[in-house]
């Protein structure tokens, strides 16, 4: 939810002739200032003194000292990160989910929500929709282990491909590492399918509805209506959700691959917010696990500037 | 919509429709099996479900599991636990977002543009997970149950929603109160809350939702305090449990007398803990679908 977009109106430039005047309205504002200060105060206690404890990450960190006794290192710990025999393997497992997330998960809300909208039965269109936010809404421990009890070699999965004599043998999925990109990948799509619809339904329900019957009277099929006049008026809708999507590349949902990943499928499935809490919280290398998601942040902050630009120049839409 | 009716339907479109119907009910199939799953095999015999094969209705119906979820104690106090955070994190997330909001809904208020931009960059840059880790800590908030409530008292982005309901709100009402007497807190407390709700109504279901599925942070920041433990963290545990005794034996069937307690005790509270969401969010779509929106479609 956190990384959708925002614009937000310039206030007008109020010229104040002297400065007892400005006191004067910043009198009249107190309550006003005080309620915003509060959550600027919050913001800087809980958002600003970490970005500020990033500075462990170019400092040799230890527990028991504080920030500022630890001595400077420099970019050591980038070094040690990118000569780990883990590096290659873990951005690897980064990008390879999300580009496949990119490539399946995206365009699936978009084929969704243009597929519900031609429902013509208005009840059935509403129940549908309800009915499939229901998976957004269920926590990842929840689904973790529904996944866990049904890619079992007895699961209800390898029950149904026995019976169906797709498989011969019952496979223990999240037992073989080759299975994990596609089972993250499926699964998040399967959760996030309808609520991501959700923004294109309601751009398809600004559409022009005299644009449709104009284009019947010509004869036009229902799918070249789809094609020629629904896909293009919702085009900025989907860039925008591209450009997130790309800023977020790096971000492999943290939630479901820490419940689905264990000993023998960690090949395929450690990425780096894995990998952070792994070395971070489990081993206690506090400077290292920043330096590393301090990598992962500047990278994914360049993501977002470039897949920005891109959109404004080929699109003319912007997220700033 | 109306007028396409009144055309009769070609036989492409028929083909069209009928499938599009078809899928639409496979999604919804898709969608609700699993849940219906963990209930038929909640509401069955622990030892006999261990056999597998319970796909639409219990075998050998008994409420046992639900017995052994409200007869252990440690399983009552994570559902305590997560009901308190779930209230008191809800509550005052929505009240302190609602109050910085409303301020900043005005373009008289001085400083504005500074506070946004503040509250901007963190929606694209953080911390990350081990320098707020180690703030929890400087703060005593490890193993103290404030670590779920105060770091998610704010979020800027449910400020945004705010911010953009609080505009529609017409200035006369504020006028009106203010040439009565009324000073702004007044204004926001007896007369911005009070029309405000649906917008109240779509953050308190963000917030409560990421409340009651939160696990991360029972299981960070309560290094020795497994009483103040959510119960996603706890079941959060039994998954992972499960998962490395079927990896380290490969042992697909969980046999063991011991593994029954566990599993019953799985599924009936990931029944437990998923019904109320389930009840609840259809009655504020109406809301939400709009709070979604701030600022996405631009159109």
């Amino acid at each position: 939810m956190a990384d959708t977009a925002v614009t937000t109106k310039k206030p007008k430039k109020i010229k104040y002739r002297n400065k007892s005047s400005f006191y004067k309205q910043l009198a009249n504002q107190k309550y006003l200032q005080v309620m915003a200060l509060l959550g600027v105060a919050w913001m800087l206690i809980f958002n600003y003194i970490p970005m500020g404890g990033i500075v462990i990450a170019f400092k040799k960190f230890k527990i028991t000292r504080t920030i500022a006794e630890a001595p400077w290192v420099g970019l050591q710990y980038f070094k040690e990160f990118f000569m780990d025999d883990n590096f290659l393997n873990i951005m690897q497992n980064t990008l390879g989910i999300s580009l496949l997330k990119l490539i399946i998960g995206f365009p699936l809300p978009i084929i969704f929500a243009l597929l519900l909208n031609e429902i013509r039965n208005v009840k059935f269109k509403k129940i549908a929709q309800t009915i499939s936010y229901l998976p957004h809404f269920l926590s990842w421990v929840v689904l973790g282990g529904i996944m866990v009890t049904w890619l079992s070699k007895t699961g209800v999965i390898n029950d149904f491909l026995v019976a169906s004599h797709i498989i011969k043998e019952p496979i223990s999925f999240l037992g073989d590492a080759k299975y994990f990109w596609g089972l993250s990948v499926i699964s998040d799509s399967w959760k996030e399918l309808g609520w991501s619809a959700i923004i294109y339904l309601a751009a398809i329900a600004g559409v022009d509805q005299q644009m449709y019957e104009a284009a019947t009277v010509d004869g036009a099929t229902k799918l070249q209506k789809i094609f020629k006049i629904t896909l293009p008026s919702i085009t900025g809708t989907i860039a925008l959700m591209l450009i997130l999507q790309v800023s977020g590349l790096l971000n492999s949902n943290f939630d479901q691959v820490l419940i689905l990943k264990n000993q023998i499928n960690v090949s395929r499935s450690q990425v780096i917010d894995t990998y952070v809490y792994q070395v971070g919280m489990t081993m206690g290398k506090y400077s290292y696990a920043t330096a590393v998601g301090l990598f992962k942040s500047v990278i994914a902050l360049l993501l977002l500037v470039i897949a920005n630009k891109t959109s404004k120049k080929c699109l003319g839409r912007s997220l700033y | 919509m109306k007028t396409k009716r009144k055309i009769k339907r070609s036989r492409g479109t028929v083909i069209f429709d009928t499938f599009n119907v078809i899928f639409m009910l496979l999604i919804c199939f898709v969608c609700l099996y699993p849940i219906w799953y963990v209930v038929v095999n909640s509401l069955n015999d622990a030892t006999d479900a261990l056999q597998g094969g319970i796909y639409w209705w219990p075998r050998k119906f008994s409420l046992a599991n639900y017995k052994s979820v409200f007869s252990n104690g440690s399983v009552l106090q994570a559902f305590k636990v997560t009901i308190g955070k779930t209230l008191i994190g809800t509550t005052l997330n929505v009240l302190f977002t609602a109050m910085v909001a409303y301020p900043l809904s005005k373009d008289r208020l001085i400083g504005r543009k500074y506070y946004m931009a503040i509250g901007t960059l963190t929606m694209f840059f953080s911390g990350g997970l081990i320098p707020t880790f180690l703030l929890f800590k400087q703060l005593n908030l490890l193993n103290n149950f404030l670590v779920y409530i105060i770091p998610a008292a704010f979020n800027f982005f449910n400020l945004l929603i705010f911010i953009n309901f609080f505009k529609e709100i017409p200035a006369a009402l504020e006028e009106s109160a203010k040439i009565d007497g009324a000073n702004d807190l007044t204004i926001f407390r007896k007369i911005i809350i009070p029309l405000s709700k649906p917008v109240f109504a779509t953050i308190a279901l963000f917030a409560g939702v990421g409340q009651w599925n939160d696990y991360f942070g029972g299981l960070m920041y309560m290094t020795n305090r497994t009483d103040l433990e959510p119960i996603q963290t706890f079941l959060y545990r039994l998954v992972a449990q499960v998962q490395s005794s079927q990896m380290a034996g490969n042992i697909s069937v969980q046999v063991q007398t011991s593994d029954t307690t566990s599993t019953s005790i799985k599924l009936a509270a990931m029944v437990i803990t998923t019904l109320p969401i389930c009840c609840v969010y259809p009655f504020l779509q109406k809301y939400f679908v709009k709070g979604m929106m701030v600022g996405a479609v631009k159109e």
